[in-house]
């Protein structure tokens, strides 16, 4: 106990990882089994002790001091637990003249067993017992409330570390393992590699965002993209006659989804999302919501709100792991097992096509379902990896931003578009004058692009060459992914990827939005 | 009979008995000051008049110049002053430290000063000295603060020191006495490497070695460009000041301690961004205050600064008599 009070001090203390990842490494080489792992499932919030309450520590600790003294205490330090733990009248001040402590482990395998009429005399009788810092780590510890900041990923990152494997190793274990992790530490000690457990979560692999690349520097053709539906990602496992559904941070929602569980006969480890669906529609997130939210599933419910799995990608099947090999070779293996499969409750993950990133944004502006919430862009030749790692996926969700333009000049088109005004300038108002702030030459329909065509023609008040300047009638919903200051533009900003949202027939030219006010979404400036 | 208040009472100037006409810490120029300690909240410049320790008096001289005051005095044995009597016992909270015990017709009074009955080889330690009034400080009035043993303390630092041997440890301390605190204590904990010090801390670091007291070897903790591997794993201990400023930048990889009472409380270490918290203090915490009282038992016990709540709440339960003198101008959270 006393070295995991200090543990707890000096993660509370620093924020960086490579300090804690220090600390625990320490700890792991000095605390014997099983104590490291129950430290470990502590720190990280795998351990679940919520038998004490504020309620009843308020309880015991007005039993001992008076409780104006307490108010006061406790309005200066802020936290109940630290509060008691300083201020309990018959513990000792400091470790060194408290007794040795027990072990973490049998403090918890206490609190585990303890029934609620003992409990309070069993809890006081430890903070007597424990000196200032252990009765701190002995109260977070048994309210839950251990948040020093350290992740599970931080965590099985040190374990590897300490092991001396891959850290890909620990996270293909970790979700069968349960505190104390003893096989894992004695793996370390020189024991054998823990046996994975039979439908065991595998990693998941993560995406990290798009919006703070430049795509300047990615080459299109290198990527896959497929839309990012708004369910809930899942894995669905089924190894030896063991189905299992997870979630990607490892919840088991098997019993949450008995009717698509039963339809996991294969044996494999599928990478996809859970939807609603009947038919081909996809029921909004609020739906699936309704389901989420039960431990157990009526007939009715399943019939009204029919599970559905939209596969991704695949990581093990039929005893081949596919892990190793690049996307576009998962995604043949995945294409072909789904329709060996063949259900109507499986189904793929279709890929879009693009070109150009510009041709992806447009599509990820107007995807022809609204339970889409945005792209993922995957690297054709990156492995799937465990968790989040820089450089694979990247998701490119749909929150653009949006102003209210005027249309000021157009430009003839090239290729299949050379017959029409396609390329549009647009403009905000600045004072009395408009100014323009952007191009776009994507966003609107066919049928819109011929409106718009016959608009430029209609209200030509100028030609210059291939441009045309036009009436300041027209109003179009600019949507963008992000602005910059901008040297080079007059109105000082540059947008990125702005596209045709929407055509404002409806609204007058006059009440189109200000330049201010698109600079007014510029993130702040640095330095 | 007329109460304490007659021969003993907050003025806008600081204490003031009115039997020896003369102030005790004054907050503002007086005709006659007597000086606790050397911090700068209770040792101020411009008075005409100074009675204090040997050492309060040079540290003041230190801090503001040979001509800090027009007249001083050494005060080393009882000494009449109009119709008191007063004289000078130490209070174990930095070098010079003294309480002021003052006879007057009306009673003996006690002002405390900051105190603390935590020993230090930096300094003489505290003494219990009877009174009427207990003319006590606040500063860690609170059940919360109950300061653990200082060598752990300092161990803790050692320990830190072996689990990252290649980074500098930063101590914040204050230039007089806490500093020569935490230096002893490595000194006594084995640690006989040397201890860099920042410039601010050297004349009092110097001074206190002139006073007697062994700190070892003390280097300063400037460094040459583009040489910061020198001061891996180094131990340096500067004033919470030069924390703010780049100079904490140029050791490798820094471990930032601080020492002091305030450290006790978690979220006090984090907001000032502190790793390495050490509670070590040199004022009483409220085990000490309360034994105080307790032991002395005076016939009324005035606050002079800090949090007097807790302490007049205790007062009341614990039969009592205490008031608050609400004294301004004085740091509620020296340290």
């Amino acid at each position: 106990m006393r070295r995991f009070a200090r543990l707890l001090e000096a993660l509370a203390f620093t924020p960086r990882r490579s300090v804690k990842q220090a600390q625990f490494l320490r700890y792991f080489a000095t605390t014997p089994d099983p104590d490291r792992g129950y430290a470990l499932a502590a720190l990280t919030g795998d351990l679940e002790l919520r038998q004490v309450t504020p309620s009843l520590l308020r309880t015991l600790i007005s039993e001992r001091m008076d409780p104006e003294l307490f108010a006061l205490s406790y309005d200066y330090v802020g936290d109940l637990a630290e509060t008691i733990a300083l201020a309990w009248p018959d513990g000792a001040p400091d470790t060194v003249r408290a007794p040795d402590p027990p072990p973490l482990s049998a403090l918890i395998t206490e609190l585990q067993r303890a029934g609620r009429a003992d409990l309070p005399a069993m809890v006081a009788g430890r903070l007597d017992a424990l000196g200032m810092s252990e009765r701190y780590a002995y109260l977070k510890l048994a309210t839950g409330g251990l948040r020093v900041g350290v992740s599970g990923r931080l965590a099985r990152v040190t374990l590897a570390e300490f092991i001396g494997v891959d850290v890909a190793e620990v996270e293909e274990l970790w979700h069968g393992m349960a505190p104390p992790y003893t096989a894992l530490f004695q793996w370390a000690d020189g024991g054998p590699r823990p046996e994975p457990a039979l439908a065991s979560l595998r990693p998941v692999m993560l995406a990290t965002g798009f919006d703070d690349l430049d795509p300047g520097t990615l080459d299109p053709a290198d990527f896959a993209a497929e839309w990012k539906w708004d369910g809930v990602r899942v894995q669905a496992v089924a190894e030896g006659g063991v189905q299992r559904l997870y979630t990607r941070t490892g919840q088991d929602i098997s019993a949450t989804f008995p009717d698509l569980l039963e339809r996991l006969v294969f044996d494999g480890v599928i990478d996809g999302e859970l939807l609603i669906r009947t038919g081909d529609r996809v029921a909004p997130f609020s739906e699936l919501q309704k389901r989420l939210n039960r431990k157990r599933v009526s007939g009715p419910m399943m019939a009204r709100l029919p599970a559905a799995l939209r596969a991704y990608d695949l990581l093990l099947w039929q005893g081949r792991d596919l892990r190793a090999e690049p996307f576009a070779t998962r995604r043949a293996a995945l294409e072909d097992a789904v329709r060996a499969l063949d259900d109507p409750r499986i189904d793929l993950s279709a890929l879009l096509s693009f070109d150009t990133w510009e041709a992806l944004a447009a599509l990820r502006a107007a995807p022809p379902d609204p339970v889409i919430e945005g792209v993922m862009i995957k690297r054709r030749a990156s492995p799937y990896l465990a968790g989040r790692v820089k450089g694979h996926w990247f998701k490119w969700k749909r929150d653009p931003m949006v102003v209210d333009a005027v249309l000021m000049y157009a430009q003839r088109g090239h290729g299949k578009r050379s017959g029409y005004y396609s390329d549009f300038t647009f403009g905000l108002w600045d004072g009395d004058a408009l100014v323009p702030v952007g191009k776009a030459y994507f966003g609107f329909t066919d049928a819109e692009l011929r409106d718009l065509d016959r608009f430029v023609r209609d209200h030509t008040t100028d030609r210059f060459g291939p441009v045309r300047a036009v009436a300041p009638q027209l109003v179009l919903e600019i949507a963008f992914e992000g602005l910059n200051r901008s040297t080079r533009h007059k109105s000082g900003v540059a947008m990125r990827f702005p596209r045709i949202a929407r055509i404002r027939t409806d609204k007058p030219a006059a009440e189109a939005d200000r330049l201010e006010h698109l600079r007014a979404l510029l993130p702040p400036e640095l330095g | 009979m007329p109460g304490f208040d007659a021969f003993l009472h907050p003025r806008p100037e600081g204490l003031y008995c009115p039997g020896g006409d003369f102030f005790v810490d004054p907050v503002r120029p007086v005709h006659r000051a007597l000086i606790t300690h050397g911090h700068a909240d209770h040792a101020r410049a411009g008075h005409m008049h100074v009675l204090a320790t040997r050492q309060t008096l040079d540290i003041m001289a230190m801090r503001y110049g040979a001509d800090f005051a027009d007249h001083t005095q050494v005060a080393d044995a009882p000494m009449r002053i109009g119709a008191a009597t007063v004289s000078f016992h130490p209070a174990g909270h930095v070098l010079g430290s003294a309480q002021i015990r003052i006879e007057t017709p009306g009673g003996v009074f006690v002002v405390t000063g900051d105190y603390t009955r935590t020993p230090s080889a930096a300094c003489a330690p505290w003494e219990p000295v009877p009174a009427d009034v207990l003319v006590t400080e606040a500063t860690f009035a609170l059940p919360v603060f109950r300061h653990p043993d200082p060598d752990p303390e300092i161990a803790r630092l050692l320990d830190s020191r072996r689990t990252f041997p290649d980074r500098a440890h930063l101590i914040g301390a204050y230039a007089l006495g806490k500093a020569q605190r935490v230096i002893t204590l490595l000194r006594a904990a084995g640690w006989d490497g040397p201890v860099y010090v920042h410039g601010a801390l050297r004349r009092l670091c110097d001074y206190h070695v002139d006073q007697g007291i062994d700190l070892g070897e003390l280097r300063a903790a400037t460094i040459e460009r583009g040489n910061k591997a020198q001061f891996s794993g180094a131990i340096v201990i500067a004033p919470p000041s030069a924390f703010a400023s780049p100079w904490v930048q140029r050791f490798p990889d820094p471990v930032i301690g601080f020492a002091s009472g305030w450290m006790q409380v978690r979220a006090r270490a984090r907001q000032r961004g502190v790793e390495l918290p050490l509670v070590i203090s040199d004022h009483v915490d409220w085990p000490q205050l309360t034994a105080t009282i307790a032991e002395l038992a005076p016939a009324e016990t005035w606050i002079t600064h800090g949090r007097e709540e807790a302490l007049l709440r205790w007062c009341t339960l614990n039969g009592h008599r205490a008031r608050a003198l609400n004294m301004v101008g004085y740091e509620d959270e020296p340290e």
